[in-house]
């Protein structure tokens, strides 16, 4: 099977974006250089194609209360114009997906999922919805990501909308470079800049607009592998590297989307449970202090037995450290403590840091 | 391509690793076509002083931002050089791949330096 393509194709070629297949959809990984588009996020902006991601919506009365069952965020303490991040998690606790749920009011709740579990969300939500049922909307939404000191100035030069009172992880509607758009200060890199939302047909014209009204800012076009580096010095978790089906979101150290006073989700028993009887094993950061890079997948050792694994790892252009996210048994998890990596069957010392890697 | 990437007075592996004798000893690295192909290179894991290479096997290994890769030898023989500028500079493999992204220096016993691909041969490689 080919992959699937979004409205931006033909764009990435143009910019001689290099494709690859990335859950299931060509996708640029890069253009001039992964380090280059790094730091242009960093010191100005980026613009990235997300339209592979995919959006499902629940609408008419009880559409809150529908998808706030099926996640470990609350929605009914958000405003309408508020998004939260959130697990959807299975009956095991583990993640199905992790979503940003945007809250338009009590009846209209928009559910942004990763491309490669878009299907088996809606899948899943679908038949674990009470209710009102979901609506996959994933064909019907393209998404570009502006990210960086100056994606605020871009985006706002081209709009007549206010943008000063959209806050972090607050949304509105309205156009953007003549294209009603969703307006979402939300972001995967660390930086502030916002995630724009509008039909695919319109999604060419807006990627070129902005990308020519942010030159004089220094917008440069930026691949998936940008987007890597800059959430994993975030210590962004990443779904099927960080966080999948049999990890929990207490064990990824993700407690502060799981809302347990809000009233009954799926998986919260178990999360009731892991709180009661202590996590055996949670996702740490870490830097490497000899020689190497981490890589996912590569085992973790204590004393030479293998006590985890390393799910994300990056040489961080900005931390300008090796540095690496994964799973390690409880005891090995607090600031300052030491273990190695097994890299090509080499052991490499490693330190757990503070994390995000990357501090503004 | 232009030709001026592949110089003509070095050899050339499929394994896209570049060879130039000087004297009793060849110098190794990678093609550009290598360097293009990884991208942004962050990390080249060298062997040791003394380390004995052999034709077509692994010595090291080169880490981009999103892949890790082999090198491998063009001949046989021992390390006598490694280039220690590259772990504070791993860039120079990109922007230098035929001076100062050289990687290991080897003094060569065997007689296959003779036998690998001039650049015109390399070429009609990369050409496919």
């Amino acid at each position: 099977m080919s992959p699937r393509q979004t409205p931006l194709n033909a764009a990435h070629r143009k910019l001689a974006g290099r494709l690859v297949d990335f859950a299931g959809w060509e996708m640029p990984v890069q253009y001039t250089g992964v380090i280059a588009e790094h730091e242009a996020v960093r010191t100005a902006a980026g613009i990235f194609d997300v339209s592979h991601m995919g959006e499902i919506e629940f609408k008419g009365p009880g559409a809150l209360a529908a998808a706030n069952a099926l996640i470990t965020n609350d929605l009914a303490k958000a405003t309408d114009g508020q998004a939260v991040y959130a697990g959807l998690l299975n009956d095991q606790g583990g993640f199905v997906d992790d979503v940003v749920a945007y809250r338009f009011s009590p009846e209209h709740i928009f559910i942004c999922v990763n491309a490669s579990n878009a299907d088996k969300d809606f899948a899943w939500m679908s038949e674990r919805a009470r209710g009102v049922k979901p609506v996959n909307r994933s064909n019907d939404w393209a998404q570009l990501a502006v990210q960086g000191p100056k994606a605020f100035g871009i985006v706002q030069r081209l709009s007549p909308k206010p943008l000063d009172g959209v806050a972090t992880y607050r949304f509105t509607t309205g156009q953007v470079a003549g294209i009603e758009c969703i307006i979402s200060r939300t972001g995967y890199t660390g930086e502030d800049g916002f995630e724009l939302y509008c039909s695919p047909k319109d999604a060419d014209k807006l990627w070129w607009a902005i990308l020519e009204g942010g030159k004089a800012d220094g917008i440069v076009p930026a691949g998936l592998g940008a987007r890597d580096s800059l959430r994993t010095e975030m210590k962004y978790a990443l779904y099927g590297n960080d966080i999948d089906d049999s990890h929990t979101p207490l064990e990824a150290g993700l407690g502060w989307i799981v809302k347990m006073d809000k009233g009954d989700f799926v998986g919260r028993a178990v999360l009731e449970k892991q709180k009661a009887e202590g996590l055996k094993r949670k996702l740490v950061g870490f830097e490497l202090t000899e020689a190497g890079i981490p890589r996912a997948h590569y085992p973790i050792l204590k004393d030479g037995q293998n006590v985890g694994e390393v799910t994300s790892g990056t040489m961080g252009p900005s931390v300008k450290k090796a540095v690496g996210i994964g799973y390690v048994p409880t005891a090995l998890s607090a600031e300052g403590s030491q273990f190695a990596v097994e890299i090509r069957g080499r052991p490499v010392a490693a330190r757990v840091v503070k994390t995000p890697f990357y501090k503004r | 391509m232009a030709s001026g990437e592949y110089p003509k007075d070095l050899k050339y592996t499929k394994d896209h690793e570049w060879a130039k004798q000087t004297g009793k000893t060849v110098v190794v690295g990678v093609t550009h076509h290598a360097q293009e192909a990884l991208g942004d290179v962050v990390y080249v894991e060298l062997p040791k002083l003394g380390t004995a290479v052999k034709a077509g096997e692994r010595f090291g290994t080169i880490e981009s931002t999103k892949a890790v890769s082999d090198l491998f030898s063009p001949i046989t023989g021992k390390v006598v050089k490694v280039n220690d500028d590259l772990s504070g500079n791993p860039q120079k493999v990109n922007q230098e791949p035929y001076t100062g992204g050289w990687i290991i220096e080897v003094e060569t016993t065997g007689a296959e330096f003779d036998a690998l691909m001039d650049s015109a041969a390399y070429l009609k490689l990369l050409a496919g």
